[in-house]
C-alpha cells in the first residue's frame, strides 16, 4: 500500500509540468490562437525562475518570475501573430527555437548554482499519517497550485462572462467583433496567460521537480503539452486526466523495468506516445464532440476591418 | 493617431521581394547591437555568420547539402499545409524513410547489387515507408477523426525509439563492439558525389526534381487546384464537392514521401550508415522553411538555403569567435521573426489613421 | 524617425560591405592550436563538463605553448564531419573528438588532413593520424559498488541507465560485483531511460527505484537529477562523471569521476615534441583517468579503508573487477576461477552478471 501511495504521488509529480503548460495552451486555443512555442516558453520560465530563486533565495519569487518570463516570451508571439498577422504555426515554431536559445544564453552564468527548491509538503500528523493523509497532503505545493489553476480555468471558461466571450472569440472572431468586442485584445490576454502557465510549468521543473538549471532541461515536455490539449479535446478535466495518464504510463514502464520485465526499453518507452494516440482515436471517433469542442477559428489570423 | 493595417486587394509584388530584404536588415541591426553588447566585433561576427561558411567551394557544397533535406521536406509539407492538413511529424517520417532505405542497403550488404538498381530501390522504399508512417495519421484522421497534429507529433517519438531499438539491437554492426550503429553502407548504396572536394551529392538533384514536380502539381493539376481551394475556403470547397478526405490523404502522403526520401538521402549521403539519430531536427526546421517560403516551391528553395546558412553560420561563429551555441538559436529565431513579421506587407499596407479605425 | 532608420540601414549595409572585404581571422603563430568537439553543451556536471575542465587545466599547464577552442552541442551525424573539418581547416593541429558517434566522421576528415593529429574518445578505429582513448570507468564502478554494498540496508541498489551499450553494461556489472564482494545478498535493479539527458525522466526513474526498495542509487545518464532525487528521498547516491556532492550533500556517498587533464596535457606535449603517435589508450585508476570522488559524511571509516585498499590493489594491478569465477545472471559460467576477462570480451560485454535483476533488453 505504501508503494501505491508513492506511485500516485510520483504520477502527480510527473504530470504537473504538463498540467500547467497544457491548461495555458488550452485557454490560448479556446481563443482561436495556436501557439506552438510552448517548449520555448517553458524553458524561458524555467530559466527565469531559477535565476530569481538563485539571486533572492526565494523559490516562490522564482515561480512568479517564471510566469512573467513565459508571458514575456509569449508577447513576442502575440505581436507577430495577432498584430502583424504572421502565420501562427511558423511563428510558434520559431518561438520555440528562440526560447531554447534565449534560455540557454541567459542561463549560462547559472548552470553551476545550487538552489534550495520547493519541497513536498510535510505536515506532521497529516502528510505522514495513513495512506489517505499521504495522498492528500504529501505532494509538492506546486502540485496544489496546478490543481488550483485547473479549477480556475474550468470556472473561468464555463462560469464567467469573460470565459464565454473568450470561447465566442475562438468560435467566430468576426461575429464577436461585429457586436463590439475587442477580439485582438482578448486574444492578447489569452496568449499572455498561456505564456505565464507554460512559464509556471518550466518553473516547476527548475525549482521544484529537479531543482537545477541546464540547457533544454524540459526535454520536450512542451510538445507533449501541446499534444495533450488536442488529446483533451479542449476540455480542462481531460487535460488533467491526460497529463496524469502520460506521467503514469511513463512511470509504469519504469516500474515494469525495475521489476525485471524483459522488453527492450525503447519499445517500452514508446508506450506513453502510443497510448496517447490510441486514446485520442477512441475519444475522437464521435465527430460531433470534436466539432463542438474544437475552436472553429483555431490558427486562423483575424484582422478587424 | 495610430498605425493600422489595411488589406490590399492583391498581394504586392514589390513587397514580396522587399519584405525579406527588410527582415534581413532588421536582423542585422539587432545582431549589431547584440554582438556589440557581447563584446564581439559585429562586423567580424557577421563575417563569421554569413560570409565565412560559404567562402570556399567546400562551404558552398555544405550549404547545398544541408539545404537539400530542408527544401525536400518543406515542399512535401507545403502540399498539405495549403489544404490545412497539419502534418508536423515529418521528423518521424524522415526516420522511417532512413530505416527503410538503410535497411535495404544493409540487406543488400556485399551482394554486389549494382548501384543503378539499389539506389532507386532505396529511395522508393524510403518514400513508401515515409508515406506509410504518414498514412497512420491520415487514416486516424479520416477514419477516427483524430487530429493529425497530435498523431503525427506523437509518431515522431515512436519512430525515433524504433530506430534506436533497431540500432541498439537487431541492426547493430556485429563487428562494432556492440556500439549503437549499423554497418557502413557499401559504395553501391551511397549517392554519387556532385561536386568534387565537397560532400554534395545527388540528393540535391532529387530535391530539386521534387520541388519542380510539386510546382507542377500545385499549378497544373486539378487535385492541386482543389487542395488550394480547400485551404482557402473550406466550406466553398465542400459545397463544390471537393473531397476533404482525399485532401487529407494527399497532403499527408506528399509530406511523408518527401520526408522519407530525405531520410534516405541522409543515410545514403553524408552519414553512410544508420545511427540512433539521423537528423538534427530537419523535420521541424522544414516547417519553418515552408512558411518562410510562403508555401511556394520557389520561396521554399530560397528559405531552405537561408536556413542552411544560419546553421552553418552558427557553427562558424562558434569556431571563429567562440560565440556560445545558444547565440545561434537566438539569431535564427530573430531572423525568422522578422521574416514572418515583414510578410504582413505582402497582403496589407500600413496606414496612419485617426483614433477610429477606417471603415472598409 | 525616418532619418535614424536610414542611418541604421546605411550602417548595416556598410557593415555588410566591410564584412565581405574582411580577411579570415588572423591566427597567432607559434602556439599549438588544440580543438575540442563536444556532443552536448558544457554544463555543470557530466561527460562534456569533465572534458572541458581538462581542456582548461591543460591550457594552464602548457600556458603560452598552446591555445584551445571548442565547439559544443555538435550532433552525432551528418554535421559532425563538417565541424571537425572546419576546425582542421581553421588551423587546429590537434583535435579531440569526445563522443563515440564522431568516430567515422573523424576518420573521414583525418584522411583529408594528414598533417593534423586526431584523438577520438571511446571509439575502436585508429588510423595513421587518429589515436583513440578511453577510461576504465568500470574500475571506479567496482569501487563505488564496495561502498554501496556496505551502506545499503535494504540490499537493493537502483541503477538509472540510458542505453544498453557495452560501456554502460560493464559499469552495471562492475558495480554489482563490487557490491556483492562485500555484501553477497545485494541485488541491483536497472531502469533504462532511453535518453542520455532528460532530468525529469531520470528523476522519475530514480523515484521508481526507491519505491521498489532501493536505498542506494547510481546513474549512467548526463544530469544531476538522480543524485538530487536521492537527496530528496533520503537515500544514498553514487555520482557518475562528476562530483555532485553539492547537489546531494547528504546523499552522495562517493563519486566516480572522469579526469582527462593529465592525458590531454601528455598528448599535447608529445605533439609539441613531435613524438605523437596514434595510440590506443585505455587507462584506469592507475593512470589517474578515473578518480574516486569525496566520500559522503555518512560513510564510516572502516568502509573508507576498505575502498582505499581495493583502490590501491586495482592501481597495483592486483585486483580486477572481472576475475572468475563469474556467472551471468542466467547462471551461465562466463569466467572460470582465477580467469580474468580480456579487453576484447570486456568491450563487447552484453550480459548481466549474477546479482543484476532482469534480462538485458537488447542483449544477444
Amino acid at each position: 500500500m505504501d508503494t501505491f501511495a508513492q506511485l500516485v504521488i510520483l504520477t502527480f509529480a510527473a504530470g504537473t509540468p504538463l498540467v500547467f503548460a497544457a491548461l495555458g495552451e488550452l485557454v490560448v486555443e479556446k481563443a482561436g490562437v495556436l501557439n506552438l512555442g510552448v517548449e520555448g516558453m517553458m524553458l524561458t520560465g524555467a530559466v527565469a525562475s531559477f535565476i530569481v530563486t538563485a539571486d533572492t533565495h526565494s523559490p516562490w519569487l522564482g515561480v512568479g518570475a517564471g510566469a512573467l518570463g513565459g508571458a514575456a516570451l509569449s508577447l513576442v508571439f502575440a505581436v507577430l501573430a495577432l498584430t502583424l498577422l504572421a502565420n501562427q504555426v511558423a511563428t510558434g515554431l520559431a518561438l520555440s527555437l528562440f526560447g531554447v536559445g534565449l534560455s540557454a544564453f541567459v542561463g549560462r552564468g547559472y548552470i553551476s548554482v545550487v538552489i534550495e527548491g520547493i519541497k513536498p509538503l510535510s505536515i506532521p500528523g497529516l502528510s505522514d499519517a495513513a495512506i489517505v493523509g499521504r495522498l492528500l497532503f504529501g505532494h509538492n505545493p506546486m502540485v496544489y497550485l496546478s490543481l488550483a489553476l485547473f479549477v480556475a480555468v474550468q470556472w473561468f471558461l464555463h462560469r464567467t462572462r469573460s470565459g464565454l466571450l473568450l470561447r465566442a472569440v475562438g468560435e467566430s472572431p468576426a461575429s464577436a467583433h461585429a457586436i463590439g468586442h475587442r477580439v485582438i485584445a482578448l486574444r492578447y490576454a489569452a496568449v499572455l496567460f498561456g505564456g505565464a502557465c507554460a512559464g509556471l510549468g518550466g518553473a516547476y521543473m527548475a525549482v521544484a521537480y529537479t531543482p537545477s538549471w541546464t540547457e533544454g532541461m524540459t526535454a520536450g515536455r512542451g510538445w507533449i503539452a501541446l499534444a495533450l490539449v488536442v488529446f483533451a479535446t479542449w476540455k480542462p478535466w481531460r487535460v488533467l486526466a491526460g497529463a496524469y495518464l502520460f506521467g503514469g504510463v511513463t512511470l509504469a514502464q519504469f516500474q515494469a523495468q525495475a521489476a525485471g520485465v524483459a522488453i527492450p526499453s525503447q519499445l517500452l518507452a514508446m508506450l506513453p506516445y502510443v497510448a496517447t494516440v490510441v486514446v485520442l482515436a477512441i475519444i475522437s471517433r464521435d465527430a460531433t464532440t470534436i466539432r463542438l469542442n474544437a475552436p472553429a477559428s483555431l490558427g486562423k489570423p483575424f484582422h478587424p476591418e | 493617431m495610430r498605425i493600422a493595417l489595411e488589406a490590399r486587394r492583391e498581394a504586392s509584388r514589390a513587397a514580396i521581394v522587399l519584405a525579406p530584404v527588410l527582415a534581413t536588415l532588421a536582423t542585422l541591426a539587432v545582431g549589431f547591437v547584440v554582438f556589440e553588447a557581447l563584446g564581439k566585433d559585429p562586423i567580424a561576427a557577421f563575417h563569421a555568420f554569413f560570409i565565412q561558411p560559404v567562402a570556399t567551394r567546400y562551404g558552398v557544397g555544405e550549404l547545398l547539402l544541408k539545404a537539400s533535406p530542408l527544401m525536400l521536406i518543406a515542399t512535401g509539407l507545403a502540399v498539405g499545409y495549403r489544404a490545412n492538413v497539419w502534418n508536423i511529424g515529418a521528423e518521424g517520417q524522415l526516420t522511417l524513410g532512413a530505416i527503410a532505405g538503410g535497411g535495404l542497403a544493409l540487406a543488400a550488404g556485399d551482394a554486389r547489387v549494382p548501384s543503378a538498381l539499389l539506389l532507386p530501390a532505396m529511395i522508393v522504399a524510403g518514400a513508401l515507408c515515409g508515406m506509410a508512417w504518414a498514412a497512420i495519421s491520415a487514416w486516424l484522421r479520416t477514419r477516427f477523426n483524430a487530429s493529425e497534429i497530435l498523431t503525427s507529433l506523437m509518431l515522431v517519438y515512436v519512430a525515433n525509439l524504433l530506430l534506436s531499438w533497431l540500432i541498439h539491437g537487431p541492426w547493430r554492426d556485429p563487428d562494432g563492439y556492440n556500439f549503437p550503429q549499423s554497418k557502413q553502407f557499401t559504395d553501391a548504396a551511397l549517392l554519387p558525389n556532385l561536386l568534387s572536394g565537397t560532400r554534395l551529392n545527388a540528393g540535391l538533384l532529387i530535391a530539386l526534381a521534387v520541388v519542380a514536380m510539386a510546382w507542377l502539381f500545385i499549378r497544373r493539376s486539378v487535385w492541386g487546384f482543389e487542395m488550394r481551394v480547400a485551404g482557402l475556403a473550406p466550406s466553398a470547397a465542400a459545397y463544390a464537392g471537393i473531397s476533404s478526405k482525399r485532401n487529407v490523404w494527399l497532403g499527408m502522403l506528399a509530406g511523408g514521401a518527401c520526408a522519407g526520401i530525405a531520410g534516405v538521402n541522409e543515410a545514403a549521403g553524408p552519414i553512410g550508415q544508420l545511427l540512433p539519430s539521423m537528423s538534427p531536427g530537419y523535420g521541424f526546421a522544414a516547417i519553418i522553411v515552408a512558411f518562410v517560403g510562403r508555401l511556394h516551391p520557389a520561396g521554399i528553395v530560397f528559405a531552405s538555403l537561408l536556413m542552411s546558412l544560419l546553421y552553418l553560420g552558427g557553427e562558424s561563429a562558434q569556431v571563429n569567435l567562440a560565440l556560445p551555441s545558444a547565440v545561434t538559436g537566438l539569431f535564427q529565431g530573430t531572423l525568422l521573426f522578422f521574416l514572418l513579421a515583414a510578410d504582413v506587407l505582402v497582403n496589407y499596407r500600413l496606414r496612419v489613421v485617426g483614433a477610429r479605425p477606417a471603415t472598409p | 524617425m525616418s532619418r535614424t532608420t536610414r542611418r541604421m540601414t546605411l550602417a548595416t549595409m556598410a557593415a555588410c560591405a566591410l564584412a565581405l572585404a574582411l580577411p579570415a581571422s588572423a591566427q597567432d603563430k607559434g602556439a599549438l592550436k588544440i580543438c575540442f568537439v563536444y556532443v552536448s553543451p558544457i554544463s555543470d556536471a557530466g561527460w562534456t563538463h569533465q572534458h572541458d575542465i581538462a581542456r582548461i587545466q591543460m591550457e594552464k599547464k602548457l600556458a603560452g605553448k598552446v591555445t584551445t577552442k571548442y565547439v559544443e552541442n555538435v550532433p552525432e551525424g551528418a554535421d559532425a564531419e563538417r565541424v571537425i573539418r572546419d576546425l582542421a581547416q581553421s588551423g587546429c593541429k590537434l583535435i579531440f573528438t569526445t563522443s563515440f558517434g564522431y568516430m567515422n566522421p573523424t576518420l573521414k576528415v583525418a584522411k583529408q588532413f594528414p598533417n593534423v593529429d586526431f584523438e577520438h574518445a571511446t571509439g575502436y578505429k585508429t588510423a595513421k593520424n587518429v589515436g583513440i582513448y578511453n577510461a576504465r570507468f568500470y574500475e571506479g564502478r567496482y569501487l563505488a559498488g564496495i561502498v554501496a554494498g556496505k551502506m545499503t540496508r535494504t540490499n537493493i541498489a537502483g541503477y538509472v541507465a540510458a542505453f544498453p551499450i557495452p560501456e554502460v553494461v560493464m559499469g552495471i556489472d562492475a558495480f554489482t560485483r563490487g557490491m556483492r564482494s562485500v555484501n553477497p545478498k545485494a541485488v541491483v535493479k536497472v531502469v533504462w531511460t532511453s535518453s542520455w539527458f532528460d532530468p525529469g525522466r531520470e528523476s522519475e526513474a530514480a523515484n521508481t527505484l526507491v519505491a521498489q526498495g532501493a536505498d542506494v542509487l547510481t546513474h549512467h545518464t548526463d544530469s544531476t537529477a538522480v543524485v538530487q532525487a536521492a537527496e530528496a528521498k533520503h537515500v544514498y547516491a553514487v555520482a557518475y562523471h562528476s562530483d555532485m556532492s553539492k547537489y546531494g550533500p547528504d546523499a552522495q556517498i562517493i563519486a566516480v569521476t572522469h579526469v582527462w587533464d593529465s592525458y590531454y596535457t601528455h598528448v599535447a606535449q608529445t605533439v609539441l615534441d613531435g613524438t605523437w603517435k596514434p595510440d590506443h589508450v585505455w587507462g584506469g585508476i592507475k593512470d589517474g583517468m578515473i578518480r574516486m570522488g569525496p566520500f559522503g559524511k555518512a560513510v564510516p571509516q572502516d568502509v573508507r579503508d576498505l575502498e582505499r585498499k581495493a583502490e590501491a590493489e586495482i592501481a597495483a594491478g592486483k585486483l580486477n573487477p572481472f576475475t572468475g569465477p563469474m556467472k551471468d545472471n542466467q547462471g551461465k559460467l562466463r569466467l572460470t576461477a582465477g580467469q580474468t576477462i580480456t579487453d576484447d570480451a570486456l568491450s563487447k560485454m552484453n550480459y548481466y552478471v549474477e546479482g543484476v535483476e532482469g534480462t538485458l533488453p537488447s542483449g544477444g
